[in-house]
């Protein structure tokens, strides 16, 4: 093998190691010190080592072991250099320790779960908790991060180094919760989860990469918690969820690029095999028999690919399960989808009616959705001057321009009689 | 580790409690003291006199000005803190909540500063 072949496979490697095991090392190494930052800042430089041994040694039998010792010997020069002292020492002997373990032909232990139940501490700021997430569990850097944040490197970096601090400073522990407290601090894991995810669709066309690579890499964790957390019902749900929404990602755009609603795709657009995984997980999370709004909200996108695939109209199902999901989260954003699936059973009128109890609802002023629901219900029902002025509304407030020329395509349509 | 709970409320919320109330809401934090002395996690702690027993005092120019009040005005007051030595800040969190103050006002968690080396 040329020499050039080796530095090949020996990145390849080392680039494999990283996207399965990134997560589990820092774990590894950060669990008793809590210290997240020496642990990454540890395991970097040992990727660095690992790419000037490799091609001259050959790739180890167990690279993630190589890793692991190399970088835990790095971690202590890098306790050393930081502190002196007690502390120090303290930090040594606890390394020291898990290395032993970890060395005696253990498999290194999988604590990512409690890697990301640290991530999506209630204590963090909210918005940190997914960036958190994909940078100490996938390993992505703050850059990328960044962009798919829209925010600027500098900025992110910031609040993640700050995350941080706070882990180790107020001493975030790296646990999974106990069983009592497990479905709320679940629910933060997951809030953190799908939004991230959801951010990645201000571009669903997948035109931009950082994007697309955003909504692959939340799917990634998302898949991670549901194997990790087998009998969590809503931890499958969630990824039903999000498998649901990545199967239809195509067919949302036409070939010019502008937007196609959910009742005007093409099913066959649509990627079967995402979608059977989806019904499969939904399965299993219904037969442990506790309901959640993640697979009450998976289950309508069940309902949805149900009815465009067969041509059977299930509007009462679906009405019941938005039913259910407005009790469970009182969210004025489920009672508009909820509305929108009451025109389909009792016509635009009963629609409107369902929706105006909202009205007083200030936060819906500046929600995009809500102007698009009333525009249309207001056009069928012929109320053309208010139908004009709603799609107004929901025109200036959208960010996407293919959806934002969708709404001038409809309300260029109204017309007067 | 080990953390500060810093109980916030509005003062005014007392004397507005009829005795028995009072009394009540006395006996709770007495047996939150308590519970805290047997689960090994209590360092210290201490009900506070109200804000208009406050004095501030700081410096200024090499000459020490004291100003009568609390050093921030606000609808909520730091009435009485709690010392205590727990694992970790879950832990710290689960303590703050059952504090009687979390009920009727605001528990700041903070962990004590421990010093490198």
């Amino acid at each position: 093998m040329s020499g050039r072949d080796v530095d090949t496979r020996a990145r390849a490697t080392a680039d494999a190691v990283a996207r399965r095991s990134y997560g589990k090392l820092v774990a590894f190494l950060a669990a008793r010190t809590r210290d997240v930052a020496a642990a990454e800042d540890a395991l970097s430089e040992a990727f660095a080592s690992a790419l000037t041994d490799w091609p001259e040694n050959g790739c180890p039998l167990n690279p993630e072991a190589w890793l692991l010792t190399v970088a835990r010997r790095k971690a202590i020069d890098i306790a050393r250099r930081r502190r002196s002292g007690e502390a120090a020492a303290a930090q040594r002997q606890l390394l020291a320790e898990e290395f032993v373990a970890a060395a005696e032909g253990e498999a290194i232990p999988d604590q990512r779960l409690a890697l990301m139940f640290a991530c999506g501490h209630p204590a963090l700021e909210t918005g940190i908790r997914a960036p958190l997430m994909l940078q100490v569990v996938l390993g992505l850097d703050a850059k990328t991060i960044a962009s798919a944040f829209l925010t600027s490197p500098a900025t992110m970096g910031k609040r993640l180094v700050r995350a941080k601090s706070k882990i180790r400073q107020a001493g975030i522990p790296f646990r999974v919760p106990e069983r009592e407290e497990l479905p709320g601090r679940l629910d933060t894991v997951l809030d953190a989860i799908y939004a991230a995810f959801t951010e990645s669709w201000t571009d669903p066309g997948g035109t931009d990469v950082v994007r697309r690579d955003l909504a692959e890499e939340t799917i990634y964790l998302a898949t991670l918690l549901a194997d990790l957390l087998p009998a969590e019902p809503e931890a499958l749900g969630l990824l039903a969820l999000m498998l649901h929404a990545e199967a239809r990602r195509r067919a949302r755009r036409n070939a010019e690029g502008e937007y196609v609603p959910l009742a005007e795709q093409d099913p066959a657009l649509w990627n079967s095999q995402l979608i059977d995984a989806a019904e499969a997980l939904l399965r299993r999370a219904s037969a442990l028999g506790r309901i959640g709004r993640y697979q009450l909200e998976g289950a309508l996108q069940s309902a949805h690919v149900y009815r465009r695939r067969t041509g059977l109209a299930n509007w009462p199902e679906v009405v019941q399960l938005y039913d259910a999901l407005l009790a469970l989260s009182g969210s004025p954003v489920v009672a508009i989808n909820r509305a929108l699936a009451i025109r389909e059973l009792h016509g635009a009128a009963a629609a409107l009616e369902a929706m105006q109890e909202l009205v007083p609802d200030m936060r819906l002023n500046d929600y995009q959705p809500y102007w698009a629901a009333r525009a249309e219900l207001l056009a069928t029902t012929g109320a053309i001057g208010a139908a004009h002025h709603a799609y107004e509304v929901a025109i200036g407030l959208e960010r996407d321009v293919a959806v934002r020329r969708f709404l001038q395509r409809r309300q260029s349509m109204l017309t007067p009689d | 580790m080990q953390y500060i709970l810093m109980l916030y409320a509005n003062e005014s919320g007392w004397s507005k409690l009829a005795p028995a109330e009072q009394k009540r809401a006395a006996a709770a934090y007495e047996a939150y003291t308590e519970a805290l002395k047997k689960a090994g996690a209590f360092k210290g702690g201490s009900r506070l006199q109200p804000v208009a027993a406050a004095t501030t005092v700081r410096i200024v120019n090499g000459k020490s000005q004291v100003l009568d009040g609390p050093y921030a005005e606000s609808k909520e007051q730091l009435g009485g803190y709690y010392l205590i030595d727990v694992p970790d800040l879950d832990a710290a969190m689960s303590w703050a909540a059952r504090c009687p103050a979390a009920s009727h006002g605001i528990v700041e968690v903070r962990p004590l500063f421990v010093a490198p080396g």
